[in-house]
């Protein structure tokens, strides 16, 4: 990538973050929150779009946001009233840069729709400022006189400049050009004046009335003395004077009439991309100190710091083997450090999960317009951190779950009205941390979930054979099974039922598990848990039979003894009073090999759920890196991944949640008034149809 | 009127000087001795340099000049820049 290319990728790296916000502050002020502040955010942000898609020569992007501008500027100056309309088209607005932006990026512009699109947006802008704008552009066509001869050796140059009104509201600094001509030669004189400024009355700050005559000593040509200025040649009008013993030569570039080629080529030398663009990198490193980096390059490194894991982990056995104590200190030393090295690894790719959850202001908004209800919503927790590449397969599994509470849960207004609720409907997306998981929930109170014709639906489509008595959280879980839908009425958003069930395939391949919670009448919750991170885990390890297993150690609660008086079939056994439902690994695993000693029991948690796994030995703490199993091994229960111990072995990381589900449910189906009585587990398996378990 | 500087500190680009312009203005056009104050300024740029400008042909224009009595790095480094120089303080400019 070359530095064009790279400042380019920077422009649309950031235009986006503008339009994020541009579409923020337009939330929040339809909502009629916001300030003055707002409005100014509001407006810097589509300037700045508009200053650097100039600096590219994207003049199709630059000739819009001046209509956006504009029309920003009368609201601005209290022209204009903010209202719901008004919001509507500039968040139409925002959606067409951002999709001319999209089509630069990818390379393929000129799609008709969008241009019909832009003037159709066009025409609406202008319309709100009635008074008809003259064109600030001056159409004097440019003076072309013939290129001097090559200069040989350095001359003075006279260069006077007047710049064009917008050049300030277009995001160039006058002077960075000084500077930058500093730099192609020796500044002899520098002389800044005022120019056709009006009465203070009518003077505005933002309007640019600056002129500079330059006398430069230099070596350069006037075709790369007038580069210097190619970011403001429509905007400014540029006379370059040879000071020589004899005639000077004038020329008059500029005033518009340059056309800018091609558009997407670079137009400009980089170097002038580079000072023209400063002012912003410095605006702009001054409200965050952020630098950009690649998502691949953490990744690798990330890995690397998973290979130096193991790699450590190797070290550390053979100084073991060896009995080596200053062997021992070093590798000890040496392992604490790449703990420290994975933390901050993994801390770099963690990111707020704000900004997934503010994209959704939009959707429940728009939604709200298309389904006739009105929806607040809530954001809690917006600044809950988890990994990047989390947050990227969240986001749909997310909306789905989003439009579905909007859709489906939240009842009308004239039906919540009746139901003695306020007409609003309320949604809130919530986030937290909770046992090495990140909780997100989605959360409305509109109808809730209907259990008997949930139940019935699922007798109907066959999922369940008649007469089956679930609990109910089996019940709500239903409506993830695919071909699932209990909309009486099947809308464009969320209806054909398609979608559920991929949600839960979705969250399950993050090794994640979602839960509902509804009560009639009162709304329903689906709470998604969620691993923080992919890619290194804190584990527990243990041995079933001459296999090794990793637990995730923040889902460990304890280590018991295995109670001796346990029947051999039980499926639960008192815990300090509790009952404790268990699964014997031996025989989930279906080791044959008899037992060498104590059997211990591992009690694990997630969420509020929690179950006892029978192991053979219990080997320590370790930290694994988590390697994807296999395509075949996908469809294997109770298993999340496997990861390489130090010696070189494969260990599999064990799905706790999956294997909590599968003692829960053992245990409770075998009732607590059969507790104790020997029951296999491939018979309830036969009971409730595989899917039930996993996808 | 008194004799205190008026102070800009901070940034004083383009983002400010629609605010700045009003007190900045009346300031110029008022006080019988306009100050101007710009040790605290941490970023300066062309269009902050202009509404300076502008205030000090405001002062000339009613029989008064307006004296910068402090500049910060940024703006020193501006003004040489335009080659307004003369304009700094001494302390400064030397």
């Amino acid at each position: 990538m070359n530095e064009f290319d790279q400042a380019r990728q920077t422009f649309f790296d950031e235009s986006r973050d503008m339009l994020r916000e541009i579409e923020d502050a337009l939330l929040v002020l339809e909502s009629g929150g916001g300030d003055a502040e707002t409005l100014n955010g509001l407006f810097r942000a589509a300037h700045t779009i508009k200053g650097s898609a100039g600096l590219f020569g994207y003049e199709d992007v630059v000739a819009f946001t001046h209509e956006v501008e504009t029309v920003l500027d009368r609201l601005r100056a209290g022209e204009l009233a903010f209202g719901e309309e008004l919001a509507g088209l500039m968040l139409a607005c925002a959606d067409h840069v951002s999709s001319l932006l999209a089509e630069l990026e990818s390379g393929n512009t000129g799609e008709t729709a969008d241009r019909d699109r832009g003037t159709g947006l066009v025409t609406r802008l202008r319309s709100l400022y009635a008074t008809p704008e003259a064109t600030t552009r001056a159409a004097s066509p440019a003076v072309e006189a013939s290129s001097d001869a090559p200069a040989s050796g350095p001359c003075r140059w006279r260069i006077d400049v007047r710049f064009g009104a917008d050049v300030f509201r277009n995001g160039m600094d006058p002077l960075s050009f000084i500077r930058y001509l500093g730099t192609r030669g020796e500044l002899v004189r520098v002389v800044t004046r005022l120019f056709d400024v009006p009465p203070a009355d009518r003077f505005d700050a933002e309007t640019c009335h600056l002129a500079l005559d330059i006398l430069v000593h230099t070596t350069a040509s006037r075709e790369e003395l007038e580069k210097v200025f190619d970011f403001v040649r429509d905007d400014c009008t540029l006379v370059l004077t040879r000071v020589t013993e004899g005639a000077p030569s004038v020329e008059t570039t500029g005033t518009g009439a340059v056309p800018t080629e091609g558009g997407t080529e670079p137009v400009v030398a980089p170097e002038v991309v580079n000072v023209a663009m400063t002012r912003q990198k410095e605006q702009r490193a001054e409200e965050a100190r952020f630098i950009r980096v690649q998502a691949d390059k953490l990744d690798e490194l990330i890995s690397l710091v998973g290979e130096l894991v193991i790699a450590g982990a190797g070290a550390t056995l053979v100084a073991r083997q060896i009995r080596h104590m200053g062997m021992l200190e070093a590798t000890q030393s040496i392992s604490d450090l790449v703990e420290e090295i994975r933390n901050s690894a993994l801390q770099l790719r963690m990111v707020q999960i704000g900004d997934t959850f503010a994209r959704f202001r939009r959707v429940v908004r728009d939604v709200s317009h298309d389904l006739g209800k009105e929806i607040e919503l809530e954001i809690r927790g917006a600044d809950t951190e988890l990994d990047k590449s989390v947050v990227e397969k969240i986001a749909d599994p997310l909306m789905h779950l989003v439009r579905n509470a909007m859709d489906h849960g939240i009842e009308t207004g004239d039906e919540r009205a009746a139901a003695g609720k306020p007409r609003a409907g309320h949604l809130r997306l919530n986030a937290y941390h909770d046992s090495g998981s990140i909780v997100i929930e989605v959360q409305d109170d509109g109808r809730g979930l209907d259990r008997a014709r949930i139940l019935r639906k699922a007798v109907e489509r066959g999922i369940v054979p008649e007469n089956t008595e679930l609990p109910e959280d089996e019940v709500f879980g239903l409506i993830f099974m695919p071909g699932f839908s209990t909309a009486e009425t099947v809308t464009n958003l969320s209806g054909r039922g398609v979608g559920m069930d991929v949600v839960k395939r979705n969250i399950e391949s993050l090794r994640g598990t979602v839960h509902v919670a509804s009560t009639p009448g009162a709304g329903t919750k689906m709470a998604i848990r969620l691993p923080l991170t992919l890619a290194i885990i804190d584990g527990f390890l243990v041995t079933v039979g001459r296999s090794s297993y990793v637990i995730p150690l923040d889902m460990v609660v304890e280590c018991i003894e295995l109670p001796a008086d346990i029947p051999a079939h039980a499926q639960h056994f008192n815990l300090r009073g509790e009952v404790l439902p268990f699964l014997r690994m031996r025989d989930v695993f279906q080791v044959e090999d008899s037992v060498a000693g104590h059997e211990s029991v591992v009690v694990v948690r997630n969420g509020t759920s929690r179950a006892g796994l029978v192991v053979d030995r219990l080997l320590g703490e370790l930290q694994a890196v988590i390697k994807p199993l296999g395509r075949i091994f996908r469809d294997l229960q109770g298993i999340g991944g496997s990861t390489i111990l130090g010696s070189g072995e494969v260990a599999l990381i064990l799905d706790v949640p999956a294997l909590i589900a599968r003692a829960t449910r053992n245990s409770t189906l075998a009732g607590p008034a059969t507790a104790g009585i020997p029951r296999s587990p491939g018979r309830l398996l036969t009971e409730i149809p595989s899917s039930l378990e996993r996808e | 009127m008194e004799r205190v500087p008026y102070v800009v500190a901070g940034e004083f680009t383009i983002y400010q000087v629609a605010e700045q312009k009003a007190p900045l203005l009346a300031m110029a056009a008022d006080a019988d001795e306009p100050e101007l104050d710009l040790g605290g300024v941490t970023e300066f740029d062309a269009a902050g340099m202009q509404l300076v400008l502008v205030a000090e042909q405001l002062a000339r224009d009613a029989g008064k000049s307006l004296r910068l009595v402090a500049a910060s790095p940024a703006v020193a480094e501006a003004f040489r820049v335009a080659g307004l120089d003369d304009r700094l303080p001494r302390e400064v400019s030397a």
